[in-house]
């Protein structure tokens, strides 16, 4: 089984859905033909300007090439963490925090998946190593901003209750203890939910993929269960380790709950 | 003589800015009560705060000749008691909050007209006055050797206000504690402390009450 090719007749009609669909919004005065048509425009643009740098990345297959995407990747995805926050720490920490835990979760687990699972020479071969990093730094950069999110916000709105434990002269390990677990968890709740459905609900967008070019299902799934093991691990070790850095900011050496260095709006 | 006294002081305060008061200096014995007044605002609720280290403070505070910075923050705030205006709980029940519940004595609750049964219940059907004194029995089971008290009876009425400083009396005299209290009303002052401090033109002056 090959792969059928897309022609560009085929891509504009599937683009027709979309035209109508803005029609629709038009005659309906639903609002939202043009951000419709926008968005529709960029993510061509997007994804066609990834396929070009792909393509380029796989013929020269030169080690400081894959490492400039990727640190590209871990930048834009620690820029997004980062500024998706409601209460968030003040200065640079929230971007050097989210930076730091998807570095050490995300690099590590797509370093080991590539040398020791996968097995390939060289073990930065672009066509692996990118996809895989791309769809770990995804779900890790959604877990860190999810869990840095509720750390901070929880810690504002609990601030006496902390504050009341530290009075009676605990540690602010202690008295973190039940905001850091809730901050691990609302991280970690998408990729538990999406792992306890997949197969059933949904049918991944890597594996759709895989079986759509050719590939049998059963090799398909063998890949989507590799993913979703390195993605929850990935996933993990970056909560928890963004979660850890992000407490040990909000206190002193004195263990002071340190409100004044969230930022002010 | 005057420096055996000093360096003999239980808690001794040099030099501490408040709000950008003027420096506050205090020296208080074992078993001696002072008590703090003065309009909203002025920073004594600060005051007591800086005095538990909770908030960062400049000047010196020293506990039986041991600075401040020279011992565990947690083990400080063991020894220097806050007991703020409003108590904060975080578990379901009562009895959670209490380091060993065993070790609360009936007749110690009894004294704050709290039944033993009460640690059972849930934290959000306890009334106002329930919480305060239930958090002051709290504070008292780590054995603080400094009270710090941010009016300790400004949600209670007369009987359950007498019934907590009651309880505050026999604490010092079973353990000779030293406290620093805040509170508005002149008779609980006279009552509870021996020496006052007023908020007058920027700074914390000792007055007779």
């Amino acid at each position: 089984m090959g792969v059928i090719s897309l022609s560009p007749t085929d891509l504009t009609l599937a683009g027709f859905i979309v035209f109508l669909l803005g029609l629709l919004s038009l005659q309906q005065q639903l609002h939202f033909t043009k951000r419709l048509y926008l968005a529709a425009v960029r993510c061509t643009l997007q994804l066609l300007l990834m396929g070009v740098i792909l393509q380029l990345l796989f013929n020269s297959s030169s080690f400081w090439a894959v490492a400039l995407m990727a640190a590209v990747m871990l930048l834009t995805a620690g820029q997004a963490a980062g500024s998706r926050q409601t209460k968030p720490l003040n200065g640079w920490w929230p971007y050097i925090f989210s930076l730091a835990a998807m570095f050490i979760s995300s690099f590590t687990v797509t370093f080991v998946a590539l040398t020791v699972i996968i097995d390939i020479t060289p073990w930065y071969s672009p066509q692996y190593a990118i996809p895989l990093l791309g769809m770990l730094l995804g779900n890790t950069m959604n877990g860190v901003a999810l869990s840095m999110d509720r750390l901070t916000s929880n810690i504002w709105q609990q601030r006496q209750i902390i504050e009341q434990q530290l009075m009676l002269g605990r540690r602010w390990q202690e008295a973190m203890a039940t905001p850091i677990k809730d901050a691990v968890r609302a991280g970690m709740t998408p990729i538990l939910n999406s792992m306890a459905t997949t197969g059933i609900v949904s049918l991944p967008g890597m594996m759709t993929g895989q079986i759509l070019s050719g590939t049998a299902p059963i090799e398909a799934v063998k890949y989507q269960i590799l993913i979703m093991f390195l993605i929850a691990g990935g996933t993990g070790f970056g909560v928890i380790t963004v979660v850890r850095l992000a407490s040990t900011r909000l206190f002193d050496e004195r263990h002071r709950l340190r409100l004044d260095r969230l930022r002010e709006k | 003589m005057p420096y055996f006294i000093f360096a003999m002081s239980f808690l001794a305060i040099h030099n501490l800015t408040i709000n950008h008061n003027a420096p506050f200096s205090l020296q208080l014995n074992a078993g001696e009560s002072v008590s703090i007044g003065g309009s909203s605002g002025c920073g004594k609720s600060l005051l007591l705060r800086a005095i538990a280290d909770l908030d960062p403070h400049d000047g010196t505070i020293s506990l039986n000749g041991v600075q401040q910075q020279d011992m565990e923050p947690w083990q400080w705030r063991q020894k220097v008691g806050l007991l703020p205006a409003e108590s904060s709980w975080w578990h379901n029940w009562v009895g959670d909050h209490f380091r060993e519940k065993n070790q609360l004595r009936p007749e110690e609750m009894k004294k704050l007209d709290l039944s033993p049964a009460i640690l059972d219940n849930r934290i959000n059907h306890l009334s106002s006055g329930e919480r305060q004194r239930l958090a002051l029995l709290r504070l008292l089971q780590i054995r603080p050797q400094l009270l710090l008290l941010d009016e300790p009876t400004a949600n209670l009425d007369a009987t359950n206000g007498t019934r907590v400083e009651e309880m505050i009396h026999l604490y010092q005299q079973k353990t000779n504690c030293a406290i620093l209290m805040v509170s508005h009303d002149p008779a609980q002052r006279q009552r509870v402390a021996n020496r006052h401090y007023q908020f007058r033109n920027q700074s914390f002056l000792e007055i007779s009450l």
